[in-house]
């Protein structure tokens, strides 16, 4: 089977969403589209066996040949185990949306099919071989991402994180479309494999920093790295669902499988090791500080989010030193990240769902209105302490053994003696611990200031109560998980973690079964990383035991020198700049616009006309002038004349209509008997038509023109006239070109079966044309229609604009 | 408001049908000597609008219930129709395809594609142009 076709399983199935969600009210549409990923699920599970091996699938489907741009679904290790994160996760998160979403009163005609339509985009994501569209689906998570965060449109704060997180992500999309093409440029094709394949002739390329840096923004923006990271906190306006599935367990992550899938082409140069690993790390510090800070559950879990990304993007970047040195300790950074990659999936999904709990029982998110749930709310309390401590690097839960192979990772990058790093090297290990001081304190202040302490009685909007079962099933089976893989790691590391690292590092491995890295909670009390595990427990405990004093702290930083206030500060620059602009020019006078379109034709074409020496008048070339064509001019001026002298609008009308005529007698003279026809009805049709509407028009009257304004519309009108006549006379005189009339002479009767060149013409060899033409008519007859309906409603209810 | 326009009114009765007969003969004709679905359209708009000022818009629209909105949406579906219905034959979009028939009545008959297209645009031209005039002179 072509799975390439299955990418877009979820826009077909999205496609009768709005159709079940009318007709079919009893039952939640959410049952309909859990079956969606749940199949796709299970069948990229069983491409599980084929990528343990090494070994890796491809479907083609062809979409623009000619450019180089088709459809490639390519399944190695690394896509499948992002395919299984979204359909995964996908399916938990439908299933506790059904609970979670009431039926009754949510549009879930709308969020369903934007998630369908994510669904598919994501996984175009990270199956596209094809880089152009990797890019156009990537594009796509960026909108439907758009769509999910403002699905309560009618809230100012999510309106605004919407166009925040877009503005963000997209201009990080058309950065990385910049270095998609500067790489297209360099391999001379769009196929990420076959780029891999020639990716050492680039380094040394003058367009190869550049296309690093570009793909970077991409991925940093994507992933709510610093200092894109500021969409991710408004982003939290969006359902909780939607926060669980896009904003922490798979859309933020298509940045790190960005940077992961073009580690093998750019991981040669330095500013790759340094900028990942360097952004990753400040990211990581950065998203931890700052979550203590906060007081919502959600924007908690955000800053935690964009910290622990942080966290996966200096592991990343870690990994790529592989490329340069061989030393074994180096190997350990690729491998955790991928690991860290599926257990932060699965506890920061379960913590999200959690936060959507609470906030759906009790009515609140503010952390300083929670306290004291665990009694009545004991299964959630569960998991989201499960969750916490796995967040926080405790056992015995998966976070933890990630957690203690990131700290060995970053011990280990003093070691590297390339790249300055002997010398600033020492500053990984510490960021790297202090930020995991705060990511301890701030998994602890989640789960304790909410379920622990004293209940704050008559804050809080309802009367909280256990969630209903169906709401719980999908935290639990995530909780199930993080404290299942630690126990089970190295089977996990089998299935999932060793084909995706070898899909990263060719360069170190051609199968997955040769990584031997082994698993393992316990290394002795003679390892780096358990102390420091054991200093994170201690200064962390401490600092969280004394929270309440020193979180004023955060207050001192004043929020005009925020990120935030840069984005609102540029955002509304550049909006009022762009106002400014468009007042200059724009002044809502048709006259002024028919100036500038007028004035720039004449101008543009006359220059042109003259500089590249296109103005020739080959006398030889026209036609004898008869003793009629000069009568019919002398009739066709004075009519001209009599239209702009008279006095009423009558004359004027019919003045113009004898201008038409004359012109088609021209047309008569000069043997064109279809324009003749043409002219003809259309100056009928179009003076009945004034005559028609003569009754409804004003008055011919002077609209207080001066002397001024109407020296301009002479000087433009005359301009306008002389370029069209030296352009006519150029025109006809340039023999250039063949003239294409003959090859119309010899084809009418035996291509297109006419004897009517000119018809022929219309319908057949430039039928396009006609097509066009008609569909503007099409517009331009229902425009009029509008407009003066438009008109008529607004003198009825003159109040529309209130 | 109309009191003296029965000579107009009885010389429109026949000259309507005359100018409409005149538009289709050219319609058809458009293949093999000047015309077509363009000026086809044209004249029959003028034929239209002839009747619009010997009666009133009330009146004309009694006569002939079309909404001409729709005219142009069906003129844009045939049009495009056949231009796309040549995809359907594994040819190019917009390829044409004309034989001769013998018919019973016409006998010997050229038949081609482009005369449906071109009667896309004349139901364009029509429902366009009387669009236009009927909301410009029924604005009253």
């Amino acid at each position: 089977m072509e799975f390439v076709l299955l990418i877009f399983l979820p826009i077909v199935a999205a496609l009768f969403i709005p159709f079940l969600f009318k007709r079919m009210k009893r039952i939640h549409t959410g049952w309909f589209v859990l079956a969606v990923p749940l199949v796709l699920f299970l069948y990229y599970a069983t491409y599980i066996p084929s990528t343990m091996d090494g070994g890796h699938a491809i479907s083609e489907l062809q979409w623009i040949p000619s450019l180089g741009i088709s459809f490639v679904s390519y399944i190695d290790g690394l896509s499948l185990l992002f395919s299984l994160l979204i359909t995964g996760i996908g399916s938990l998160v439908v299933l506790y949306s059904i609970f979670y979403l009431d039926k009754n009163k949510e549009k879930l005609g709308n969020f369903y099919v934007y998630l369908l339509l994510f669904m598919s985009a994501m996984l175009g994501v990270v199956q596209s071989d094809n880089v152009i569209s990797l890019y156009l689906f990537w594009e796509l998570t960026s909108i439907s991402s758009f769509l999910l965060i403002g699905y309560w449109y009618t809230r100012d704060r999510s309106r605004f994180g919407a166009l925040k997180s877009m503005m963000i992500t997209v201009f990080g999309g058309l950065m990385m479309l910049g270095g998609f093409v500067l790489l297209g440029i360099m391999g001379d094709t769009y196929s990420i494999r076959e780029l891999i394949a020639s990716a050492p002739d680039f380094v040394g390329h003058d367009y190869f920093t550049l296309a690093l840096v570009l793909l970077l923004l991409g991925a940093f923006t994507k992933s709510a790295q610093f200092p894109f990271y500021i969409w991710l906190p408004d982003a939290m306006e969006a359902p909780t669902p939607v926060s669980a599935y896009l904003h922490s367990a798979t859309m933020v992550k298509a940045g790190l499988y960005l940077v992961a899938r073009f580690t093998p082409i750019f991981a040669f140069s330095e500013v790759w090791v340094w900028l990942v690993t360097g952004i990753g790390l400040l990211t990581l510090f950065w998203g931890s500080l700052f979550a203590v800070k906060q007081t919502d559950l959600k924007a908690i879990l955000a800053f935690s989010t964009v910290s622990q990304l942080g966290l996966i993007m200096s592991l990343l970047g870690a990994g790529a030193i592989t490329f340069h040195s061989d030393d074994a300790v180096f190997k350990f950074a690729m491998f955790a990240a991928i690991f860290h990659l599926i257990n932060h999936a699965t506890f920061k999904g379960s913590l999200f769902m959690i936060a959507g709990i609470v906030d759906h029982e009790t009515g609140t998110r503010d952390i300083r209105k929670l306290g004291g749930l665990m009694s009545i709310m004991p299964v959630s309390f569960s998991v989201a302490f499960i969750g916490s401590m796995s967040m926080a690097g405790l056992p015995p839960f998966n976070g933890f053994l990630s957690k203690e192979m990131f700290l060995q990772s970053m011990v280990a990058i003093r070691q590297f003696e390339l790249f300055q790093f002997d010398t600033w090297g020492i500053l990984f290990p510490v960021i790297a611990w202090i930020a995991s001081v705060f990511t301890f304190v701030y998994s602890f202040y989640f789960v304790f200031r909410t379920f622990a302490g004293k209940r704050k009685e008559g804050q809080l909007p309802q009367e909280p109560h256990e969630a209903p079962v169906g709401m719980l099933v999908s935290p639990i089976i995530l909780g199930v998980l993080v404290v299942g893989i630690f126990f089970i790691p190295n089977l996990v590391a089998k299935w999932l973690i060793k084909p995706a690292v070898a899909a990263i590092q060719p360069n170190l491995y051609s199968q997955p079964g040769d990584i031997d890295i082994h698993v393992a909670a316990w290394h002795g009390f003679k390892s780096v990383e358990l102390w420091l595990t054991v200093g994170v427990i201690i200064v962390g405990a401490l600092l969280f035991i004394s929270l309440s004093k020193w979180q004023k702290v955060y207050g001192l930083q004043p929020a005009k020198f925020s990120l935030n206030a840069l984005y609102d500060g540029m955002m509304s620059f550049s909006e009022k700049g762009m106002n400014r602009i468009s007042r200059f020019y724009m002044t809502g006078l048709i006259r002024t616009y028919m100036i500038y379109i007028f004035a720039f034709i004449s101008v543009a074409v006359l220059v042109i006309l003259f500089t590249q020496d296109a103005f020739v008048v080959d006398m030889d070339s026209f036609a004898h002038i008869g003793v009629y064509s000069v009568i019919n001019a002398v009739i066709l001026l004075l009519a001209v004349c009599f239209v702009l002298l008279s006095k009423t609008r009558l004359a004027a009308i019919i003045a113009l209509g004898a201008v038409g005529y004359s012109v088609a007698l021209f047309f008569v003279i000069f043997k064109a008997p279809d324009l003749a026809l043409t002219q003809l009805v259309i100056e009928t049709v179009s003076v009945a038509l004034f005559l028609l509407a003569f009754k409804h028009l004003p008055a011919l009257k002077d609209h207080g023109e001066t002397v001024k304004t109407k020296m301009t519309n002479g000087i433009v009108a005359i301009g306008v006239g002389i370029t069209v006549t030296l352009v006519a006379l150029s025109a006809h005189s340039q023999k250039l070109i063949p003239s294409i009339a003959q090859y119309y002479k010899d084809t009418v009767k035996t291509e297109a079966g006419g004897g009517n060149i000119v018809n022929v013409i219309l319908v057949d060899y430039r039928g396009f044309d006609t097509l066009f033409e008609i569909a503007v008519l099409s517009i331009a007859g229902i425009g009029v229609l509008g407009m003066i309906k438009l008109r008529l409603g607004r003198k009825e209810n003159s109040d529309e604009n209130k | 408001m109309r009191t003296n326009d029965v000579i107009l009114q009885t010389t429109t009765k026949v000259v309507f049908f005359i100018i409409f007969l005149f538009a289709i003969h050219i319609f058809f004709a458009g293949h093999y000597t000047p015309g077509g679905g363009f000026v086809g359209g044209l004249l029959t708009t003028g034929a239209l609008v002839l009747l619009l000022l010997a009666f009133d818009l009330k009146t004309v629209q009694k006569a002939l219930p079309f909404n001409f909105v729709i005219v142009i949406g069906i003129g844009l579906l045939l049009a495009l129709g056949t231009a796309a219905g040549s995809i359907l034959f594994n040819v190019p979009f917009f390829t044409h395809a004309f034989d001769d028939f013998t018919l019973p009545l016409f006998g010997e008959t050229s038949l081609h594609t482009a005369m449906l297209f071109d009667a896309g645009v004349y139901l364009v031209v029509v429902g366009s142009a009387m669009t236009i005039i009927q909301s410009i002179g029924g604005d009253a």
